[in-house]
């Protein structure tokens, strides 16, 4: 491993660290309770944290290597609003369903929201790549409008939050495990991280290349709405970490994906860490929602990108 | 051989193609010469396979194009468009590298980098190797996918105007390494030219597009004489003889 990869394996293990470390109950009596919320809670929150910000982070990089644009991501295109609609429609439809059948639910949402969203931005002008990312606000808004206006007639406002806004505190054992679905989908990204790059430079370069183009659009948008759905169903909508640690990484490691996909992957479980963590302690001993965090946070980073994107042109 | 046969392609509606029937046999430089909207890009894209056939049939080597998986056909015919759109921020030698990718699937092997190397010394791509195609003038750029295509080592490249955005030196020195591609070994170019005395210079052979049929197919000297120049561009070229190749004179007042 590099120095640099060393020291960002680091950073890592040291907001670990400071996650296992931090909240209400205090661990430094030792004895059995200690142990037990260690494990119950503590340890099932901080793995939860690295997988869905190393998943969203991961799948933000997928989508804007297929739409060709850096400025999308699943939390603004639409996908996890679209999740957050299947799930709705499950919830009314089957209100007793199992947790698979609506997982289920917010996959094939979650699937038909980023297909269609790719399937209209490719009539976007090539030339105008700022137009993409608010086609995709437009989208994910009206997406939103249909769930919540959907929720409050079936008086089911009160659940809407638990979707639209991401937190990890009611993360305990025995009610995240399905989020290690996820590093399966960050595993088959980093299998196809080569014909992922090769996608990025157009379906004809790519058919020129022997890649099947199509097959290629299809496994990623499976990448993109299985993340996006294990999110929102464990624990709702984390917005901006998919689309500032893709383009971070870009401007420092390139867009080789073999190389740079691992990074993506460590900054986004790093960044969404850091957010939880900040939220944890702000207002001690209350907690505020990591998604509100990371928007505060992600908000600003994206403008940043988007200021310094216009300005070199 | 590439086998073309009673190929007609209409976009919208719009014919494009009208029954073209021709055959390439291995080895050989062959232009592609005639006025915008004759239909040479998209002959050029159908053979490989980047638009679906409406109608007729297209076969490299006996493979018939449409009906071969992409990664086989990709080991023997490859493909280089004009526009290529927005690139990402790769190298030079990252973006060449991707030619051995229907070979290797990414896994790079030490013949792999000995042909990525050679394509760089080729192309005079050496001191860009480490450079990022973000960075790159057009026409540097330009070079550095056609070195990926011949990075690919197919029998067939197929360019749709690679001397687009070169300036003199190189867009000469491309038609020359094209030369020496098809006289080194045994390996078929076909190349869309919009300079003429490109094709009458470096070319064995040329075929001259209408309306989206062949007008002419034949040697340099064969093809581009001033009554089939007139028929293809509407206006009187006069043709010189000069050291034993034709030159058109095409920009005269």
């Amino acid at each position: 491993m590099t120095r640099a990869g060393a020291a960002g394996v680091l950073v890592l293990v040291a907001l670990c660290g400071a996650s296992l470390a931090t909240g209400v109950a205090d661990l430094s009596a030792g004895g059995a309770e200690s142990v037990d919320t260690l494990l119950i809670s503590r340890l099932p929150r901080t793995l939860a944290v690295v997988l869905v910000g190393a998943g969203l982070a991961v799948a933000g990089l997928v989508m804007q290597t297929l739409a060709r644009n850096r400025f999308v991501d699943p939390g603004i295109a639409g996908t996890e609003q679209s999740a957050a609609l299947g799930i709705l429609l499950a919830t009314l439809l089957w209100p007793a369903a199992p947790l698979p059948a609506t997982m289920l639910a917010a996959t094939l949402a979650a699937l038909a929201g980023s297909g269609v969203f790719l399937a209209l931005a490719q009539r976007l002008p090539p030339t105008e790549p700022h137009l993409m990312p608010l086609f995709g606000l437009i989208y994910g808004g009206v997406i939103t409008a249909g769930v919540t206006f959907v929720a409050w007639h079936m008086d089911l406002l009160q659940y809407l939050d638990i979707w639209l806004n991401g937190d990890f505190s009611g993360v305990l054992r025995g009610r995240y495990e399905l989020l290690w679905a996820i590093a399966a989908m960050v595993g088959l990204a980093w299998w196809l991280a080569d014909a992922l790059t090769i996608a990025s430079l157009g379906r004809e370069v790519g058919t020129g290349l022997g890649l099947d183009y199509d097959r290629m659009l299809r496994l990623g948008l499976l990448i993109v709405a299985m993340v996006s759905a294990l999110t929102v169903v464990v624990v709702g909508l984390i917005p901006f970490v998919g689309l500032i640690v893709p383009n971070l990484v870009s401007r420092l490691r390139g867009d080789n994906l073999r190389g740079t996909l691992p990074w993506v992957a460590l900054g986004g479980a790093a960044l969404t860490l850091a957010c939880d963590v900040l939220g944890r302690v702000l207002r001690y001993p209350y907690e505020i929602p990591v998604g509100t965090t990371l928007g505060v946070v992600g908000a600003a980073g994206f403008l940043a990108l988007l200021a310094r994107e216009l300005r070199h042109g | 051989m590439i086998e073309i046969e009673g190929v007609s392609f209409a976009h919208r509606g719009t014919p494009v193609l009208r029954d073209v029937t021709v055959s390439l046999p291995k080895g050989g430089l062959t232009a592609l010469i005639g006025p915008n909207g004759a239909g040479k890009s998209t002959l050029l894209s159908l053979v490989a396979r980047l638009q679906p056939l409406q109608s007729g049939r297209i076969a490299v080597d006996g493979m018939p194009v449409d009906r071969t998986p992409g990664r086989l056909l990709a080991r023997s015919l490859t493909i280089m468009r004009q526009d290529t759109g927005p690139v990402g921020r790769l190298t030079v030698r990252e973006l060449v590298g991707f030619g051995r990718f229907p070979h290797s699937r990414g896994r790079q092997t030490a013949e792999d980098h000995r042909h990525i190397d050679a394509s760089l010394e080729r192309f005079d791509l050496g001191d860009l190797a480490a450079r990022g195609l973000d960075t790159l003038s057009g026409g540097q750029r330009q070079r550095a996918f056609v070195a990926m295509a011949f990075c690919q080592g197919t029998d067939y490249l197929l360019l749709d105007e690679p001397l687009n955005n070169l300036d003199p030196m190189y867009g000469r020195q491309m038609m020359r390494h094209l030369r020496d591609v098809v006289d080194g070994g045994q390996r078929t170019v076909v190349i869309v030219l919009h300079d003429i005395n490109y094709a009458a210079a470096y070319a064995d052979r040329i075929l001259a597009m209408k309306d989206g049929r062949i007008l002419a197919d034949g040697t340099p000297a064969e093809v581009l004489t001033p009554d089939r120049l007139e028929a293809l561009f509407g206006y009187r070229m006069e043709v010189r003889e000069f050291e034993g190749r034709v030159h058109v004179l095409h920009h005269g007042p």
